[in-house]
């Protein structure tokens, strides 16, 4: 038996900031001091403390430490577990040793979250399947495959209304119903997890803390529509994602949770990974189908859509990592469970990864129908150094662009519809008022110029002109014409480009060029930078040039 | 020049597999540092697949290249996210003391320095990969801290 367990908290963002070589050391020293009998170091998925640096949590001790580095290893070791002594300089958080206090409730963000998806996430080994079997998984994959039809799966899902994660919030249960209805010797389930879309990292954490719920849900899902393949997408650049999923599946194969006759059903099932090769595009369905494939990532035609004509011609299922992961809760909890979370017309949670200028970024998870002021001020903590806000962008890079008087909008995806904007991926950036607008369109537009796969001209030509303007702009060399050139370029790639890239990289330009004329006017015209990022040359300075 | 047997034998270990090509290139690449014309050859020989179409997928991910890069790839973000936490200052600190632009190598082949789209690192923002190592909450002095490591292991490695 341990003493003591010691949790590490192992995801991208905390081994950015050292978290490996804290744990190396912590295992080598408590090697030295003969202590490996008695503490035990866990790895755990994400915290949901990000801006502390590296986090350790000290069970039943119930203490936290925070911005710990290989520097303070021997001294928790000598002071703390050999003494018994609490290093206080370190402590972020601390209750009293008998007290059963979930993770979460230290996390500062806690109050209005609520977690289904990320239930797990930080909570469990993700590399343990017997920790996930003990926290009720797969209960809802055994219940399905011995006391439920197919079509009563299917049922539970569409009466649920859940809808994609992915950015598109297609109703789940419809999507399914057109896989299920095609006949077919062979189909397949797709999980989408080339999540590239900037400030999004949702599905990362999913994958890094909580694997196996992907697999129940990918299984589920094949159940449903009568699949017996699935394949998971990972962008090449998630190795840890790629490496815990790979461990998953092993196990769960192992386990006769993937494989043949899984209990003792006649359904059979099974997932292998394909990796990204570093392509945005590549998060569109088709685009993705034809990678894996194989060939270029480059969008087909739709329709046929994906569900009757899809992976080398067969009938599949493509879904959002955050879809598949609410599955297995939703088939255990039921479907007016579900609803009752979030709001009527998108029920459920949802998970936004808050980024930019915010003193606590991070992952939460919130009921639909919370405001942008909830958010970024309650649970983000509000903006760092005192600055005023900006803008927010909601979505990624190609999302909608949210100002102060949008702050008190319950979020859905019909309000944001309605102001031209939509929830995306979920990721929610925060802009403070040092940042310049010009300036932040100019990166937008950096960002679709160096995605768009070529494929079609308005969007591959009409991102590289947009570029080029705004260069212009930003450099003191536009005109206010230029203004009016942006918008024809924009609209025409709204409603001409091939795919979802060129058809949403115009949202954020208008909604910028909306809200902030001014500020584009002011570049062209009087050559000012409000926010002084950009290096405006003067009228003298390019006609001496 | 190279021996490129090993394409070979790399396309044999995927006989199994539906549509292994980007799998191919990925070990191949790895295999001889990059995928330059007499490599595309030989794969598309191997595969029975059209050399344009190998060629396509070769260049059309950002992973994979056509040309010898140095011995550390630096790839910087520089997305919305990383923008506002001043990613580009923290660029330009290292093209200063790299001495060298984007899609360059230094003289020594040791560093490339290149663009990375969004590694979902956001919440520790700004960031940057180093092979397949990812750093962040970085400042300009940061940067240079961890590069300046990079090159004294490269230097013993030597
Ligand atoms: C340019 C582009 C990029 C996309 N990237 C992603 C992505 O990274 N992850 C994702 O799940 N969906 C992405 N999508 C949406 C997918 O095409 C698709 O709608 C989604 O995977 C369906 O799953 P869902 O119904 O569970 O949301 C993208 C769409 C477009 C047009």
């Amino acid at each position: 038996m341990h003493r003591l367990h010691v949790l590490v908290a192992m995801d991208s963002h905390t081994i950015a900031q050292g978290a490996r070589s804290v744990r190396d050391t912590l295992v080598k020293e408590l090697a030295l001091a003969e202590l490996t009998d008695e503490v035990k170091v866990v790895e755990t998925g994400s915290l949901g403390i990000y801006n502390k640096g590296v986090v350790l949590v000290i069970f039943p001790d119930n203490v936290y430490y925070a911005n710990v580095t290989v520097l303070d290893v021997t001294e928790i070791i000598s002071e703390h577990f050999k003494k018994g002594r609490v290093v206080d300089r370190l402590i972020y958080k601390q209750a009293p040793a008998d007290q059963d206090i979930k993770v979460d409730e230290l996390d500062p963000r806690f109050g209005k979250q609520q977690r289904v998806v990320l239930k797990n996430a930080g909570v469990i080994d993700p590399e343990s399947i017997e920790e996930y079997i003990a926290h009720d998984g797969y209960e809802a994959l055994g219940k399905a495959l011995t006391e439920q039809k197919p079509d009563q799966v299917l049922a539970i899902v569409k009466d649920s209304g859940i809808q994609g994660r992915g950015g598109a919030f297609f109703p789940t249960g419809v999507k399914w119903g057109f896989t299920a209805k095609t006949q077919s010797d062979v189909k397949y389930i797709i999980c989408n997890a080339d999540e590239g879309e900037p400030g999004t990292f949702k599905d990362r954490l999913i994958l890094e803390g909580d694997p196996h719920a992907i697999i129940e849900g990918m299984a589920l899902s094949g159940y449903a529509v009568g699949a017996s393949r699935g394949f998971i997408y990972i962008r090449g650049e998630y190795k840890m994602s790629i490496a815990r999923m790979q461990r998953a599946i092993e196990q769960a194969r192992e386990h006769g949770l993937l494989g043949n006759n899984i209990f003792d059903s006649d359904f059979d099932f099974d997932i292998e990974i394909r990796e990204g090769a570093g392509a945005y595009v590549c998060g569109e369905e088709t685009a993705l189908i034809e990678s894996i494939e194989g060939k270029r990532g480059e969008p087909r035609d739709k329709p046929p859509f994906p569900g009757v004509v899809g992976l080398w011609g067969k009938p599949t299922v493509v879904n959002n990592v955050e879809t598949l992961a609410n599955l297995p809760q939703i088939l255990l909890n039921g479907a007016g469970w579900y609803k009752k979370l979030g709001i009527p017309d998108n029920p459920g949670t949802k998970v936004f990864t808050m980024v930019g200028n915010i003193n606590n970024p991070g992952l939460i998870e919130v009921p639909m129908g919370i405001t942008l002021r909830e958010i970024i001020y309650d649970i983000g903590q509000g903006i760092p150094d005192g600055k005023g806000f900006l803008f927010a962008q909601l979505g990624g890079t190609t999302g909608g662009i949210l100002t102060a008087k949008h702050l008190d909008l319950p979020l859905s995806v019909s309000s944001l519809r309605e102001i031209g904007a939509g929830m995306g991926s979920g990721a929610l950036l925060v802009v403070d008022d040092s940042q310049c607008v010009v300036d932040m369109v100019k990166n937008f537009v950096e960002f679709f110029n160096h995605e768009s796969c070529g494929k079609c001209t308005l969007c591959r030509e009409g991102t590289g002109r947009l570029l080029e303007i705004l260069e212009k702009l930003s450099a003191g060399k536009g005109s206010v014409k230029d203004l009016s050139l942006i918008k024809e370029l924009s609209e025409t790639m709204m409603r001409g480009a091939f795919c979802g890239l060129g058809q949403a990289a115009p949202i954020p330009i208008l909604g910028c060029l909306r809200y902030f004329e001014q500020e584009f006017i002011r570049h062209a015209k009087d050559k000012v930078c409000r926010a002084g990022v950009c290096h405006l040359e003067t009228a003298a300075e390019i006609k001496a040039a | 020049m190279s021996d490129l047997s090993r394409v070979d034998k790399i396309v044999a270990d995927y006989k199994e597999q539906k549509t292994p090509l980007i799998y191919i290139l990925k070990d191949v690449q790895a295999e001889y540092g990059h995928l330059n014309d007499e490599v595309l050859t030989n794969v598309a020989k191997a595969t029975n697949i059209p050399l344009s179409e190998v060629y396509g997928v070769a260049t059309f991910y950002s992973l994979f290249t056509t040309e010898q890069k140095g011995k550390h790839i630096v790839r910087c973000c520089n997305n919305a996210p990383c923008h506002v936490k001043k990613s580009k200052d923290v660029l330009n600190k290292i093209k200063e003391y790299l001495g060298i632009e984007v899609g360059e190598t230094t003289p020594d082949n040791v560093f490339t320095l290149e663009f990375t789209s969004c590694l979902g690192l956001c919440a520790v923002a700004p960031v940057m990969m180093i092979d397949d190592e990812v750093y962040g909450n970085l400042t300009p002095e940061k940067a240079v801290a961890i590069l300046k490591d990079y090159k004294l292991k490269g230097v013993s490695n030597a």
